[in-house]
């Protein structure tokens, strides 16, 4: 009777399982494609090397390639820079995904084949060491290694490997950055939509509040916002950066999971979050915004969202001071 | 409308994050597991009596499994979001507290070392590339970005995966090819398992078999 009882309960589970299952298949039937946006026609791509290459490249002097790895291991761990150079929870590896390789992920080696270029965010001629030097500042909440340290030469050297037989100031790169999705945030961007979307797919590794998730104080899914993420002056706290970064990358393992709008609504949603001050604050949100509009008009910084001016604080997080030294103008006068 | 929303995403997430089940009673789930769930077999039967699995019959190691993660898969076994006849059968009677209860006993369990592996050192190789490394140019992450440092496992949603039976990691990632496990959140798992060649299959299985369960002490 009792066995009965349970093949019965059973068979009914059974046939509402398989209801769920048929649809959750039919929500997602192909997850194991890879979406990715295709090149433009003329545009170059370039197969970065990988770890293997580096360790195969009989042609690399024996020191080259121990700094070349080296390069690569603070590329991957820059977490071992934590109180020094870090003062966040990031990784270069956290934005510039697969060893800083791949196409649609920030990938590395155009630093190295268009660098010294003049760049908008700083308004003058940048080294590869001073765009890395940036990253620092902003993207890890910190400072970076001096320049010619043992540290940034390994740094540039991965960068410079990564480049090995691409072409040298070829400006028409695919895949280059984060920027698929155009700059124009849609008109329909919505935080309620996006807070629905980041539950949806995203806190389970980042966490409900955005805090990412820790072990043994290793981080293994990083912070998207708060006192542990990228600062008010990186990069990804542009809408337009992020909504591309995570239609591409996001979740881990599944580009182009996430629909436009998807990507749009949830972009926005992380960015409406606060997190450490830009380091080139003036002490007063708004003002500071207006100065730097460039950059800022693709953030919400210095913006009213829920009510509340987003950035309009003292915190620096974890890092003892606001602004590195090394954010400082250059200029080439003749005097 | 913003509750709405949210209360919209809370369900959803429902499908695929562990809910907040009553905290188990390891006492408790030691008694279950011995006897079982009045009509089936009981843990020991299959799992072994410390919860050792058996490679040969691809039942896997259940002791020091996570409790959120024993849980949460006992409730898919229940919801058929995975699929094993066996193990269906044998726990449909117990209802989520009980569940809860043999997770928490399991979860104290300690893990013996990890089998010697017999792969060969090439086969090692490649698992342990894929374990630490992945696959990019394949879109295979490092299976250690989301099952944590030396894939000794994260939550409840991220379990420790190295010190498993090959055979049941083998079984499993075929599982996902064919459908036939849907309980991991955001299908993350799925996507990883469907790109995967058997040769990668095989390898990682290995490599992850022949590594300790939990930190080194």
């Amino acid at each position: 009777m009792k066995l009965l009882n349970a093949i019965t309960l059973s068979l009914a589970a059974l046939f509402t399982a398989s209801l769920s299952v048929a649809a959750i298949a039919m929500q997602n039937n192909d997850v194991s494609q890879v979406k990715l946006p295709s090149m433009k026609p003329g545009q170059y791509d370039h197969q970065a090397p990988t770890l293997a290459d580096i360790e195969n490249d009989s042609e690399l002097h024996p020191e080259l390639k121990k700094v070349v790895l080296k390069g690569r291991d603070l590329f991957m761990n820059t977490q071992q820079l934590r109180g020094k150079y870090v003062f966040n929870d990031m990784n270069c590896k956290s934005c510039h995904m697969g060893e800083g390789r791949m196409a649609w992920s920030g990938p590395v080696w155009p630093a190295a084949t268009t660098l010294p270029d003049f760049r908008g965010k700083n308004g003058h001629v940048n080294s590869l060491e001073e765009r890395i030097a940036g990253c620092f500042s902003f993207s890890m909440n910190g400072t970076a290694p001096e320049y010619g340290s043992d540290t940034m030469l390994a740094l540039a050297a991965y960068h410079q490997y990564m480049a090995k037989g691409a072409k040298v100031y070829d400006r028409n790169i695919g895949g280059r950055g984060f920027s698929s999705l155009g700059k124009d945030i849609p008109k329909d961007v919505s935080f309620g939509q996006g807070a629905a979307v980041y539950a949806n797919n995203c806190a389970v590794c980042h966490g409900p509040n955005g805090e990412g998730k820790k072990v043994d104080g290793e981080v293994v899914f990083p912070p998207l916002w708060g006192d542990g993420s990228y600062n008010w002056g990186a990069g990804m706290t542009r809408i337009f950066t992020a909504a591309s970064f995570i239609q591409n990358n996001m979740p881990l393992g599944q580009p182009g999971r996430l629909s436009d709008k998807e990507a749009w609504d949830v972009a926005y949603f992380i960015n409406a979050q606060e997190r450490p001050q830009d380091p080139r604050y003036t002490g007063d949100a708004k003002e500071t915004r207006q100065k730097y509009l460039n950059f800022h008009k693709a953030t919400l910084y210095g913006t009213e969202v829920n009510g509340k001016v987003l950035g309009q604080h003292d915190n620096t997080g974890e890092k003892p001071f606001l602004k590195p030294e090394v954010l400082k103008p250059r200029t080439f006068s003749d005097k | 409308m913003k509750i709405k929303v949210l209360f919209a995403a809370w369900v959803c997430a429902g499908l695929m994050q562990a809910p907040a089940y009553a905290k188990g009673d390891a006492a408790n789930g030691q008694a279950l597991a011995t006897q079982g769930d009045g009509s089936g077999a009981p843990c020991a039967a299959c799992h072994g009596a410390n919860g050792e699995g058996m490679a040969a019959g691809t039942f896997p190691r259940i002791a020091g499994l996570d409790a959120d993660y024993a849980l949460r898969q006992m409730v898919a076994f229940q919801q058929g979001k995975r699929v094993n006849p066996a193990m269906t059968m044998n726990i449909d009677n117990f209802n989520q507290q009980q569940l809860a209860d043999l997770a928490a006993y399991f979860a104290t369990l300690p893990v013996a070392a990890p089998a010697a592996a017999t792969a060969s050192q090439a086969q090692l190789e490649l698992g342990k590339k894929l374990a630490l490394q992945g696959d990019w140019d394949n879109y295979l992450p490092p299976c250690a970005s989301c099952h944590g440092p030396n894939n000794q496992g994260v939550d409840g949603n991220f379990p420790g995966i190295a010190g498993q039976h090959a055979s049941y990691l083998k079984q499993q990632l075929q599982a996902w090819q064919q459908g036939q496990r849907q309980s991991d959140p955001v299908q993350l798992m799925e996507a990883i398992a469907k790109r995967l060649s058997p040769e990668q299959i095989d390898a990682v299985a290995a490599y992850l078999a022949s590594q300790p369960a939990a930190p080194q002490q």
